[in-house]
């Protein structure tokens, strides 16, 4: 495999980071909190699955459909029961209570389906194993385009929402200043609700692409959670765009610290993240206007 | 009440008979647990180190979050440079003893460079760069064949005692390095120091607007509570005699600090020593069930987060009023009103 090729399979792999990482960006947007246990929540997506899949024999992109509405629930009770109340106590409350959450779903995952390591690639069908020959030296795979596809689809779609309909403009004003929201008859905690539903329901679509992809177990969360969280950092803090921007750069610099040593992949990333993390402007990208 | 004209009768106390009173009873139970090797049996000392070390780090993570207001998610990775640096020292022919405070100090020396790099982040940010930090330290340290690479390393230099001399002075060490960190936590929160870092806890911007400098006091917490981490991983190391990155390095260390520190009472400096002999206690009962284990330890977290914020001993101070060790500073009204006084 060459370096272009690593590139190109990188810039593929950044379309999975930029799933995890979007709904982490909007919650950060909106309510200025990371959820950490956003990367768990897309193992509970991509468990879900598994479950339809026991029920139904169909392609698992065709189970996330049920899945998905159910996330959306997830997310807003969770929103509505737990986190609003941990909002009003400060920036370290909600980061504890969704560390504790974390713990609670990754044992809870333990308890229900063993630590097995599980993968859906094999009921995804020839997607899987589809791709294009480009040159010689660099294909583009099938479920790889499909993933960064989405991903685009996903944030674009996010991005006409936010800056088209009511409800978008309801969430930009929320986060812009929620109490002079409130003032002219915005409902801020509903509108926190939604963000989470939101943002729960992508994270299992990211889960989805994870389990297509590669594997998952009980643990998978965390470190999808902080590969999330680089590419929302490297791509400039709470801009959509910059996500993707900044998913891509932590799959390119994980692909080319794969080519050097398969071992490398991880730490090369989170070194691309310490350097951006130290230059001046912290954060690659920074774009104004709609973002969340 | 302006400073130049001081209400009569109204005394500024930093003493009370109850503080008086158990600093002096607190100070002979450190002396006290001095005897626990000649006393109890080796398992039980092995036992005790154990609630130490929890002891140190939940100070330490209470030093960071309570006081300097900096959620860390990593750590594990002082905790982990603890331990691996005692091997690599002792591998270099150091003494076990001295490589575990050189390996201390070197935690501290490296979190001076670390803290530019990620202070500049506030909040959830800093929680997850630390995070961050600890996965790459981790990652770098499992490709060290001299360190057991991933497999895992021991410390075999402490095989040439005999087990209760080795577990006797794992102990006393490990009492030595509680204490100094205590006692140092304890000498800046009472100073000058202390009171900025709590209005920078409270609110940065506004400390900052009174001439506090944030940053600096940021930092000397960053720097002691990554020397108290090194410190719990090398005595844990001593303790346990065997370590593997994949554990010294995780991030349930981190889950641990701070179920501790919450039950406790986050930003009291008696309430993560209460949440650490708590976790002791119910590690020893239920540590071996496993899931639901931490199933309950994540709930109570989150629990104590949400109802119960200030933690057990945050609670029981706020109700009653008690002070047991001298760390603020109180106004003693006379029950007379203060007019009176003043005639």
């Amino acid at each position: 495999m060459g370096w272009v090729n690593a590139v190109v399979q990188g810039v593929l792999l950044g379309g999975v980071y930029a799933l995890f990482a979007c709904g982490l960006a909007l919650m950060f947007g909106v309510m200025r909190i990371i959820n950490l246990a956003h990367g768990d929540v897309a193992v509970l997506g991509a468990y879900l699955v598994l479950v339809v899949l026991d029920h139904w024999n169909v392609s698992p992109f065709l189970a996330i459909v049920p899945v998905l509405p159910v996330m959306l629930i997830i997310g807003y009770v969770f929103q509505r029961a737990v986190l609003e109340r941990s909002l009003r106590s400060g920036v370290l409350v909600p980061l504890l209570t969704t560390f504790g959450l974390s713990i609670v779903i990754q044992n809870l995952l333990l308890e229900k389906f063993s630590p097995d390591v599980r993968s859906l690639g094999g009921q995804a069908g020839s997607v899987v194993t589809a791709s294009w020959q480009i040159t010689s030296q660099i294909s583009i795979s099938a479920i790889g385009a499909l993933t960064l596809g989405v991903a685009v689809a996903i944030l674009g779609g996010l991005q006409l929402f936010l800056a088209k309909t009511p409800a978008g403009r309801r969430m930009r004003a929320t986060a812009q200043d929620p109490d002079t929201a409130e003032l002219v008859g915005i409902d801020s905690r509903a509108v926190y609700a939604r963000a989470t539903a939101i943002a729960v329901a992508i994270a299992a679509i990211g889960g989805l692409f994870l389990a297509v992809r590669s594997t998952f177990d009980p643990f998978a969360g965390p470190t999808q959670l902080i590969f999330a969280f680089e590419a929302v950092v490297i791509g400039g803090l709470g801009s959509l765009w910059g996500t993707l921007a900044g998913g891509i750069v932590l799959g390119v610099a994980q692909t080319i610290g794969e080519q050097i040593n398969p071992e490398y992949s991880a730490l090369a990333g989170h070194l691309v993240f310490l350097v951006v993390l130290a230059s001046p402007r912290g954060g690659i990208f920074r774009l104004r206007g709609a973002s969340a | 009440m302006t400073p130049e004209a001081p209400v009569a009768g109204v005394v500024v106390q930093r003493w009370n008979r109850l503080s008086i009173g158990f600093t002096s009873v607190f100070g002979l139970f450190a002396v006290a647990l001095f005897l626990v090797p000649v006393v109890l049996s080796a398992n039980s000392t092995e036992k005790m180190t154990s609630l130490l070390i929890l002891v140190l780090l939940a100070a330490m993570w209470n030093a960071l979050a309570g006081y300097g207001g900096l959620v860390s998610v990593g750590q594990q990775a002082f905790i982990g440079l603890g331990a691996y640096g005692t091997v690599w020292l002792v591998n270099h022919n150091m003494n076990p003893y001295r490589a575990m405070i050189v390996a201390a100090l070197f935690c501290a020396a490296l979190s001076i460079p670390l803290s530019f790099l990620v202070l500049r982040f506030r909040g959830a940010q800093f929680a997850i760069g630390m995070w961050v930090v600890a996965e790459a330290v981790g990652i770098l340290v499992s490709f060290d064949q001299s360190l057991g690479a991933g497999s895992g390393t021991s410390l075999l230099a402490l095989n040439y005692y005999s087990p209760s001399k080795r577990q006797a002075d794992t102990y006393w060490l490990t009492l030595g390095m509680t204490a100094f960190f205590l006692v140092a936590l304890f000498l800046l929160v009472r100073s000058r120091l202390g009171v900025s870092l709590q209005a920078i806890r409270d609110d940065e911007h506004a400390a900052a607007s009174l001439g506090v400098r944030v940053v600096a006091g940021k930092r000397i917490l960053f720097v002691l509570a990554a020397a108290g981490c090194g410190a719990a991983g090398a005595m844990t190391l001593a303790n346990t005699l065997f370590i593997e990155p994949s554990s010294i390095f995780g991030v349930d260390w981190t889950a641990y600090m701070i179920f501790m520190v919450l039950v406790g009472g986050v930003g009291t400096f008696e309430g993560p020593i209460i949440g650490a002999v708590i976790l002791f206690l119910i590690q020893n009962e239920y540590g071996n069930d496993g899931v639901w284990y931490l199933v309950g330890l994540g709930g109570a977290a989150m629990f104590f987060a949400l109802l119960l914020p200030r933690g057990v001993w945050g609670a029981a101070r706020e109700r009653y009023g008690i002070r047991l060790l001298p760390l603020g500073y109180h106004l003693r009204v006379p029950r007379r009103p203060a007019t009176r006084a003043a005639e």
